[in-house]
């Protein structure tokens, strides 16, 4: 076979594919216009069909073309309103069009396959047809050209009055002006442009923060010309790559059909907003989950139809897909008029297999009960079937549309239905970004995580953030809003470099959680190009990615999701939230917390909640003085009073180093601080705690055993309590 | 760098780290720049040390000193990049000083002795004996993989 005959083939394997992808949809859409088809409608069909088998008599592939040529016969009939679009020949036609694409599959061995089955399929449809369905035919007929508008009648008569050749002749024109508008391309090359693009974004960030330091006017004309360039070409590009969710719901139809028959269903299919447009990339990634989904829907969803019938809902069920832009994000909404989801059976089901216990199920709102679905290992399914139940589900769901940074909701009404939302960024490559610092270093926050900022000032510093049992929590109109501190989480102890008097507090969401994180300095929003994380990297949860800045330094994205996580804002089995929406406060008894372990004497060691820490200071020995004979400093404009740890505890200490620095742990009570004064601080660990020995002694709640060494957990509340006399309560205020 | 040798796996790029001499093959770098600014990475492994912008390419650092268990280098002293390439992309090893590259022969090479320390060995696939010096032969897939071995 010569090259251009390799070319030839390898584009109609790709047309005849395009052509029969639609013709599977058309062909369903056919089946429900029993009462007389739509013309045009059964023309597209008959017009790809044709042009297969055309192009395949050409190229040689005689059982190819003898399939599509009967297939063609039989779409004649129906266009001609000779034959009905019965259960049993949109079967049939369905049928052969899935064997004329596993001939196109295997194309070099198409000739030496059997396909007399289904030619003899459609020849038993021909036959029958033509003899007892005559007169029925005629009278459908008289009735369709009756109830058509009059264009379509008018065309119907124009169509079946030019002959054969002609017609095709037309039908081949618009092919080849269909194709002199469209190129394609291979997705490789868009995405290397797309790289490119991204490149250009970041020079182009480059060159508009080096143009605002010269302040030249020329040079800024330029710039702006180039910018608002780069912004059109960057969203050119992107547009290539955008494509119509439809694609990837137009097997749906089919697939609902089939399952439907399989489980003895009767399903109806909606589809609502098809033109929504992705991101291949995304496209891509969605299409298992989704299919899975709608299998799940079908399977499991909708009730059979006389369980249907005996509750008074319509015999036949309605799955709903629904897709729309909403906020930068795309919203695909699957739901049905099923019986909902069976929330005592998901119960009994997680708890027999171990994956929550009793007692968590028992304080567990049914919005999170209905989310257990989605944990790993869950599946209620009875009995295996083909369709769905194999184990591995709703947890895959979950993880690949989180992968590509979405998120998966779900609603169910007991009788009513279930909802399953999905929420999908529309583009990967490159993303607006919010840029705070932290620590000396700054950080991406993707937009599409950020719901609003709060700075707080002067005084509302201290007062608006309140704490609950060690966490620090903000009232964010009238609802407490759980507070994270990015310094806190990403360990680090470099100095802040913001003002002290001020707070600054990104509010994220993160799986339908809010949460505020707690930075030095909130920078700008910028577009962002993201890039992968390396190897080394990716064991660090609370990145996503990595990107350039404008000034060609990197920074590093924060996955808000795994902040959350490694905050324990959300705990893995969803019930680990100091705070939840009802305001209840759980106990911190075998969750997981953050604790500051400390060193006194030689072996003792003292752990703290690290949320009771305000902050950890060094101070000067010769700055302590003393007010009624307690040790105090002077501390941002206030009056610290110091407590020796091991001395008010009665420890040993061994305060003999040469340093003349004190180890000093703030802690905030109602707008007071006090000092603790330390040996040393050893590590910040994150560990369970399983309190072993309550304490006797006041000012220490038990022991724990961290890093296999026995330590004593410090009752910071009591002690502030057992020294709380009234010179000390004072001494704030003095000032 | 020389091509009239025959066979290019027995050329070692050599650089320094706390006077002693490694060498990695010269294949798998793809250059070696001067100290560049790196952004931190809280929370990272030990070893990992920054991000450098390398002309567009995020490139990850790697403290060689941390991942042999050396000393940490004196202050004031600035290391050197020695990119190497992976299937992950670029990393870089940052080392005190660049040293020749090196021929090996074979007669000369030794596997490390028994008495080397555990996660080290692991890193180190041989020695060369030089005239006056060991040259320490790395294994470049096992250093750049911080997560398998991290001490």
């Amino acid at each position: 076979m010569t090259i251009e005959d390799d070319e030839l083939i390898k584009d109609f394997i790709v047309e005849s594919q395009e052509h029969l992808s639609d013709v599977e949809s058309q062909l369903l859409t056919l089946e429900s216009q029993q009462d007389g088809v739509d013309v045009a409608l059964v023309n597209k069909v008959f017009r790809a069909v044709h042009s297969i088998k055309g192009a395949a008599g050409f190229l040689g592939f005689e059982v190819l073309e003898s399939l599509a040529h009967r297939g063609e016969e039989v779409l004649n009939r129906l266009r001609n309103h000779e034959m009905r679009p019965t259960n049993l020949v949109i079967n049939t036609l369905l049928k052969a069009t899935d064997r004329l694409k596993g001939l196109l599959d295997s194309l070099e061995t198409s000739n030496e396959q059997d396909v007399s089955e289904h030619i003899v399929a459609l020849e038993r449809l021909l036959n029958a047809d033509s003899a007892a369905d005559s007169v029925l035919d005629e009278v459908t007929m008289e009735e369709a050209t009756v109830e058509a508008v009059p264009e379509r009648a008018s065309e119907c008569a124009a169509k079946r009055n030019v002959t054969e050749s002609i017609s095709s002749a037309i039908q081949d024109a618009a092919i080849v002006s269909a194709v002199d508008s469209t190129i394609r391309v291979d997705v490789s090359l868009l995405d290397t442009l797309m790289t490119r693009v991204g490149e250009l974004v970041l020079a182009r960030n480059q060159i508009l923060q080096f143009t605002g330091e010269l302040g030249n006017t020329d040079l800024l004309r330029t710039t702006q010309r180039l910018n608002l360039i780069t912004t059109e070409l960057q969203e050119g590009v992107m547009k290539t790559r955008m494509q119509p969710i439809g694609n990837v719901w137009s097997k749906f139809p089919r697939l609902v059909r089939d399952l439907a028959v399989i489980c003895g269903k009767e399903v109806r299919i909606e589809m609502e907003g098809k033109a929504t447009e992705l991101d291949k990339t995304i496209i891509e990634a969605i299409k298992d989950p989704l299919t899975h989904l709608v299998r799940n829907t079908v399977d499991h969803g909708i009730e059979k139809p006389e369980v249907r019938r005996s509750i008074g809902k319509p015999v036949e069920g309605c799955l709903t897909l629904r897709a729309f832009h909403e906020g930068g994000q795309v919203i695909i909404d699957i739901s049905d008029d099923g019986a909902g989801l069976n929330l005592d059976r998901i119960k009994s089901k997680a708890i027999e297999k171990g994956l929550v216990s009793q007692e968590q199920v028992a304080r567990m709102l049914e919005q999170e009960i209905a989310q257990l679905i989605f944990l790993p290992g869950f599946s209620t399914a009875e009995k295996v079937s083909n369709v769905s139940g194999r184990g591995v589900g709703m947890d895959v769901v979950k993880t690949n549309i989180e992968k590509i940074g979405g998120s998966v909701d779900l609603q169910t009404r007991p009788g009513l239905g279930t909802t399953v939302k999905i929420k999908i960024p529309l583009t990967l490559a490159i993303i607006p970004a919010l840029i705070v610092s932290c620590a000396g270093n700054r950080f991406a926050i993707p937009q599409v995580n950020l719901l609003e900022l709060v700075r707080l000032e002067g005084e509302q510093t201290t007062k608006s953030i309140e704490w609950i049992q060690g966490a620090p929590v903000y009232r964010l109109r009238g609802r407490l809003l759980p507070l994270v501190y990015l310094r806190n989480v990403l360990k680090t102890n470099i100095a802040s470099e913001s003002p002290q008097d001020v707070i600054n507090i990104v509010i994220l969401r993160a799986d339908d959680r809010q949460f505020g994180l707690v930075v030095d300095r909130i920078n700008d929003t910028e577009e962002i190009v993201v890039k992968p994380l390396s190897k080394q990297l990716k064991g660090v949860a609370v990145y996503s990615g990595t990107t350039i800045m404008g000034d060609g330094k990197v920074a590093l994205i924060l996955d808000v999701l795994g902040l959350a996580y490694a905050s324990q804002v959300i705990s893995k089995m969803r019930d680990g939230a100091l705070v939840d929406p009802n305001g209840r406060a759980k106990d911190g008894n075998g969750e997981p917390q953050t604790l500051i372990i400390l060193g006194t004497g030689t072996s003792r060691r003292l752990a703290l909640p690290i949320s009771q820490v305000a902050r950890l200071e060094k101070i000067s020995k010769d700055a302590v003085e003393y007010a009624d004979h307690q040790e105090v400093v002077q501390y941002r404009g206030k009056i610290l009073p110091l407590i020796r740890l091991a001395g008010f505890l009665g420890l040993e200490s061994n305060d003999t180093s040469e340093e003349d620095l004190l180890n000093v742990v703030v802690y905030n009570e109602n707008e007071r601080s006090f000092g603790l004064v330390i040996d040393k601080i050893i590590d910040i660990v994150e560990t369970s705690l399983q309190l072993n020995h309550p304490s006797t002694r006041e000012g220490l709640l038990g022991s724990v055993v961290i890093h296999d060494r026995v330590t004593d957990l410090v009752d910071l509340p009591a002690i502030i309590r057992m020294i709380d006399c009234p010179s000390l309560s004072q001494l704030p205020s003095l000032v | 760098m020389s091509t009239t040798c025959q066979s290019p796996a027995s050329q070692l790029c050599t650089f320094y780290l706390d006077n002693q001499m490694f060498g990695i093959d010269v294949q798998s770098v793809q250059e070696v720049i001067r100290y560049q600014q790196m952004t931190d990475i809280p929370l990272a492994p030990d070893s990992v040390c920054g991000l450098i912008n390398l002309r567009g390419q995020i490139v990850t650092a790697i403290e060689l000193r941390k991942r042999l268990g050396l000393p940490n280098r004196p202050e004031g002293q600035l290391p050197m990049n020695v990119v190497v390439r992976s299937d992950d992309g670029a990393v870089s090893l940052l080392v005190d000083q660049i040293g020749d590259v090196q021929e090996s022969d074979e007669e000369n090479f030794e596997p490390p002795p028994e008495t080397l320390r555990g996660s080290t060995r692991q890193l180190i696939r041989g020695a060369y004996k030089m005239k006056d010096r060991l040259l320490l032969v790395l294994d470049t897939e096992r250093v750049i993989d911080v997560t398998s071995n991290v001490d």
